[in-house]
């Protein structure tokens, strides 16, 4: 595609080609994901079962400060609901770096990578199917919350969505990046260990920042630097109609530098994954 | 054709940007001695209004000129002038005033004195103590019946309904209630006086005209120990369809079928949630959270809870001038 029948080099491509290669890739990761019904499930099942079983248990727990974007008190699972969202995108973008090495090691990658179009574009696309892809796991998990009075405003869960792309790209291109430095499928324990799990629980996803900082002024210091404080944070106040603009600014800022980091390490001549003797392509 | 249904549009659009009437909600403070003041309109408190020490009771004038609090640690109803925001008389009592009730004519006002076991009457007119009624022990809960020839007092320590005929001014009835009953309240039809018990963890049905308790409404909130359910402040909407009922150290609003007596929800707010008053359009409820200092608002149609506001220390009472 990048050269013409007469010989002569085409400068760039049409949007039509760049809008077929991104339907290719966004199509293929909804029909995988479609396909296994299973990772739907367990993607709910996650967050669900903190909802059900481990908030009924610190119901009384939280105390009786008012914090935005809240304007009353609430209860403890309308608390972490919003870090469960995230919860749902971080498992996700992990997924989808999981998916990257299985698509290395399998060789599909390749068939990815030799396309014409630039390798930003590929693995920005990829990036959007997986945030898609996400965004179908939260929506349905709001929809369970719903029933279990877990109601932000009707504009809510619109004024929620640009905050969820975003954490979704961050997260994802976090991902992306972990995932060109893992060589063999076997090691993505590690990400659980050594991501998702402190990620996760050095965040405001669980326990408001005050009450961290009376437990533990190290470990507040530790969630305020965590980048998935702030997606837990600005996907909080967009469920509540409001904008948390340091989170806003620390996400997106967060997303460029992954983004560009996985651009970089999948770039052969300048990038992180090396050339061996693996089973696909390394 | 589309003209019209441009400005059908204007109108509408109009109509739901255009803020509802804005009310002003006098709170008591019964720690910092002070009386706040809500506007509904913003939700803030507008202006704090310094008054004498232990304000509790606190109502709207039948006129709505004035706020009457009842400083308890002054043993006197001190008067704020609605337009001014200032204290700008004092009505007798006997000791240590607490809860009040006015007539229709807004020309009596009837006082439990918890210090004296008596309720005192006052002529809002001439500004005098006209008489006491002997009482059980620490009257508290004071409300009159539509018709106004019923005066309720609940006592607690006594554990009863006293039902006084404002007539003769003696004691007609006594109903048997759970323990330390602290508030009633009728439905507006007259079928209906609740009264809670703060101890017992009930509010006791009572049918008025022949004095006897026909049901009971208990709570019971799943994490929460029993002791914890503390029945005070009661609110019954004007329809008689739904009842709201604060649960004290429970931080919640039960809302209840008025018809069933059934409670269908527990809203979560404050802590030590204690009375509540209705916007005069009904379409909020403002409760008092003693401890934590602060005031919640109920959307009484979405049974919500859409706000809390801080306010002084220790908030007891809540009014609103009635149109």
């Amino acid at each position: 595609m990048s050269s013409t029948a007469t010989g002569q080099t085409r400068r760039g491509f049409s949007l039509a080609e760049y809008i077929t290669c991104l339907n290719g890739i966004v199509w293929r990761e909804a029909l995988r994901f479609l396909h296994q019904r299973e990772r739907f499930v367990s993607a709910l099942v996650r967050p669900l079962v903190w909802l059900f079983i481990f908030a009924v248990g610190f119901r009384q727990v939280l105390g009786i400060s008012i914090i935005p974007p809240y304007e009353t008190y609430i209860l403890y699972e309308v608390y972490i609901a919003p870090g469960l969202m995230a919860m749902i995108q971080l498992f996700n973008g992990m997924q989808s770096s999981l998916s990257m090495v299985y698509d290395r090691e399998m060789g599909n990658m390749r068939t990815l990578l030799v396309s014409p179009l630039p390798r930003w574009y590929l693995l920005f696309c990829k990036l959007l199917a997986g945030t898609a892809v996400s965004l179908l796991q939260v929506y349905a998990f709001l929809v369970i919350a719903w029933f279990w009075d877990i109601a932000p405003p009707p504009t809510g869960y619109l004024t929620v969505l640009p905050a969820l792309i975003l954490s979704g790209l961050m997260l994802g291109a976090l991902g992306m990046l972990i995932s060109s430095g893992i060589k063999q499928l076997e090691n993505f324990a590690g990400v659980m260990n050594f991501v998702i799990f402190p990620m996760f629980f050095a965040s405001s996803a669980l326990y408001p920042l005050w009450r961290v900082l009376e437990g533990s002024p190290l470990l507040y210091y530790v969630c305020l630097f965590n980048p998935f404080t702030h997606a837990v944070e600005l996907i909080r106040f967009a469920l509540y109609e409001k904008t948390n603009w340091v989170s806003l600014l620390v996400v997106g800022g967060c997303t460029a530098v992954f983004m560009i980091g996985a651009i970089y390490a999948y770039d052969p001549q300048r990038g992180l994954v090396r050339r061996g003797p693996a089973g696909g392509e390394t | 054709m589309w003209r019209r249904y441009l400005i059908s549009a204007i109108v509408l659009w109009l109509a739901a940007v255009t803020p509802a009437s804005a009310f002003i909600a006098y709170v008591s403070n019964e720690k910092s001695n002070t009386v706040s003041v809500i506007d509904t309109d913003k939700w803030v408190v507008t202006k704090t209004i310094k008054v004498g020490q232990r304000p509790r009771g606190i109502e709207f004038t039948r006129d709505g000129k004035f706020v009457l609090v009842a400083v308890g640690d002054d043993d006197k109803i001190e008067v704020i002038d609605a337009a001014s925001q200032r204290v700008v008389d004092s009505l007798p009592s006997g000791p240590d005033p607490e809860l009040f009730a006015q007539d229709a004519a807004g020309k009596f006002l009837y006082v439990a004195n918890e210090n004296d076991n008596t309720v005192s009457i006052v002529d809002l007119e001439k500004r005098v103590r006209v008489g006491d009624i002997q009482v059980g022990v620490e009257p508290e809960g004071m409300t009159l019946s539509p018709d106004g020839k019923i005066l309720i007092n609940t006592s607690e320590t006594t554990n009863m309904a006293h039902f006084i005929d404002t007539a003769t001014r003696q004691i007609v009835a006594n109903v048997l209630v759970d323990a330390r009953p602290r508030f009633a309240e009728f439905k507006h039809d007259s079928s209906e006086l609740w009264v809670s018990s703060e101890i017992g963890g009930t509010v006791s049905i009572i049918d008025p005209v022949k004095r006897v308790i026909t049901g009971k409404i208990s709570f019971n909130i799943p994490g929460l120990r029993r002791e914890a359910i503390q029945p005070v402040g009661i609110g019954i909407t004007r329809d008689g369809k739904t009842g709201f009922i604060a649960l004290g150290p429970a931080n919640r609003v039960a809302v209840v079928d008025a018809t069933s007596h059934a409670v269908t929800k527990y809203l979560l707010v404050g802590q030590r949630v204690w009375h509540m008053a209705f916007t005069p359009d009904e379409k909020y409820l403002l409760v008092t959270n003693g401890v934590s200092n602060d005031v919640s608002v109920i959307d009484v149609s979405a049974q919500k809870v859409i706000k809390t506001i801080q306010v002084g220390e220790l908030p007891w009472g809540i009014t609103f001038a009635q149109p």
